[in-house]
């Protein structure tokens, strides 16, 4: 049951007529030798302290220390609420609410769950609540997408990477929306082909994307590229079921992403010396937050 | 593949705001802390690349200090590290280098008790809360940190490998990874071997009393 690409993965689940999620168990079960039940209720807990998180942030006044974000998952919710129209529709409005929750209880150093990093960890736990609320899946089917996530997180971890520092936010938030989109499908029923569709989708819509925290802070513009993604994911999963195909193989996308993110320099790469961080307001709020500002 | 578990890619849990520069930061500091056995009186951390860049930002300098304390990163004490660390008389400095490392992510922690006992330990910090150890005193090696790990300080010699493969044969534990470092040829050498059972402190005893072996280290 062992995998290195996306490709792989697809195969063994539509040979063996598994879905991703069982792939991925078996696989956990046989690198670690830990019983299934040990695997799942592990799984389990995540699920668990996601939820925790995004429900902290959706109810609670959060606020980071340097007051560069938070409020903002609750002001969408309330929009939600009171708004006559909803211009891009409820469930994608919550999938962003519910991505930028757990993206600011991060931010104010509160407990998460890092998919795959913290920096990236609002995307997952938004649109596995929103889609579970919409297909009326049950605790079980959420959990299995939390494996869904992590087979192709896997994938592009061990074949590109997941850190802002090393290939970008495409490499963060990008990896992060790409494992969502693939996770959604299989909550709504998809294939696994439609679930490497829909990282074909998700990732290409990433890339290039640069990490240039406004003063080195996971707050600007981290919350609201979770808030994105968060979108992003959800379409790109619509897409996916709709049986829309990407010209360019899912792993060939990751293999993209990875060259992007050795030809970016230095400066867009999680250091606040370019991009948004090296805006003039940018500037202004690292001296205002630091008292001084990296050359 | 640097990523082995599903839990690797959906985990850890951990106190915000980054995976790596706040996570790994801590494994890197509870690692060190690991390595030197004890509660350092006063440590050196010298930040490179984009931990030298935004570490105040991401809270590196709190995990780090918060990993030297032995606290794990969804330890909620973490966010207090810097005054916990000085209200227990652990004296830290923070040293921001211009020097360009190998990865961006890399820590340099200098250690030292009061009975003069110092060490340096080099980590990076690779993503989704991961990280490695590089560098222990000078010596090159590849650390992750999860899997149990003996350190063995030893002379440079025939025969030294062959000794402690020896006695961890003879308790049945199995060799998963295994290297050696040297400076050079005919002095101190390193070696590394991840394991895939504990090693109880019986077996460690045996292999500090075998010839030659100056150190033994249980991780």
């Amino acid at each position: 049951m062992d995998f290195r690409t996306v490709a792989e993965l697809v195969e063994i689940a539509e040979s063996e007529n598994l879905k991703i999620s069982e792939v991925m168990i078996r696989k956990e079960i046989e690198t670690t030798g830990q019983t299934r039940e040990e695997i799942f209720r592990r799984m389990a807990e995540q699920l668990d302290t996601m939820e925790k998180a995004v429900q902290r942030g959706l109810t609670e006044e959060i606020r980071s220390q340097s007051g560069l974000s938070g409020g903002d998952a609750r002001r969408i919710r309330k929009y939600i609420e009171e708004a006559e129209v909803l211009l891009s529709g409820a469930d994608v409005l919550d999938a962003v609410s519910r991505s930028m929750a757990t993206s600011e209880v991060n931010a104010a150093m509160g407990t998460i769950v890092a998919t795959p990093t913290a920096g990236a960890c609002g995307i997952l736990p938004g649109c596995l609540f929103t889609a579970a609320d919409r297909l009326g899946s049950d605790r079980e089917t959420m959990v299995r997408a939390l494996f869904v996530s992590g087979a192709i997180g896997y994938c592009i971890a061990n074949n590109a990477f997941i850190a802002g520092a090393a290939g970008g936010c495409q490499a963060e938030v990008g990896s992060a929306t790409a494992m969502t989109a693939a996770a959604v499908v299989e909550m709504a029923g998809g294939t696994p082909s439609m679930s490497a569709e829909a990282v074909s989708i998700a990732l290409k819509n990433m890339l290039g994307l640069v990490c240039d925290p406004v003063a080195g802070l996971v707050e600007a513009p981290c919350v609201k590229r979770n808030a994105m993604g968060g979108a992003i994911a959800m379409v790109a999963a619509d897409m996916a079921m709709a049986g829309v195909k990407s010209v360019i193989p899912t792993d060939e996308v990751i293999a993209a992403m990875y060259r992007i993110g050795r030809d970016m320099p230095v400066s867009l790469k999680e250091t606040a010396l370019g991009g948004l961080a090296a805006t003039p307001t940018g500037r202004a709020l690292e001296r205002k937050i630091f008292g001084k500002t990296k050359e | 593949m640097k990523y082995r578990s599903v839990f690797d890619i959906i985990g850890p849990v951990m106190i915000g705001p980054s995976s790596s520069h706040t996570a790994g930061a801590a494994r890197i500091g509870r690692t060190a802390r690991a390595l030197f056995g004890n509660k350092p009186d006063k440590v050196t951390i010298t930040l490179y690349g984009s931990f030298a860049k935004t570490y105040r930002g991401h809270g590196t300098d709190i995990a780090i200090v918060g990993g030297l304390l032995d606290f794990e990163p969804f330890d909620e004490r973490i966010v207090r590290s810097l005054e916990i660390a000085k209200n227990e008389g652990v004296d830290v400095t923070f040293v921001e280098s211009e020097e360009v490392p190998d990865h961006p992510n890399t820590a340099k922690i200098r250690m030292e008790d009061s009975s003069g006992h110092v060490m340096e330990v080099t980590g990076i910090s690779i993503g989704g809360g991961k990280m490695e150890i590089v560098e222990l005193n000078g010596f090159d090696l590849k650390l992750s940190g999860s899997a149990p790990a003996l350190l063995i300080l030893h002379k440079d010699r025939y025969g030294a490998v062959a000794q402690v493969a020896t006695v961890l044969a003879r308790h049945q534990i199995n060799i998963a990874y295994m290297q050696v470092s040297r400076k050079e040829k005919g002095s101190e050498a390193l070696m590394i071997i991840e394991t895939d059972q504990t090693v109880e402190e019986p077996v460690q005893k045996e292999l500090s009393d075998l010839d030659g072996i100056h150190g033994v280290t249980v991780l």
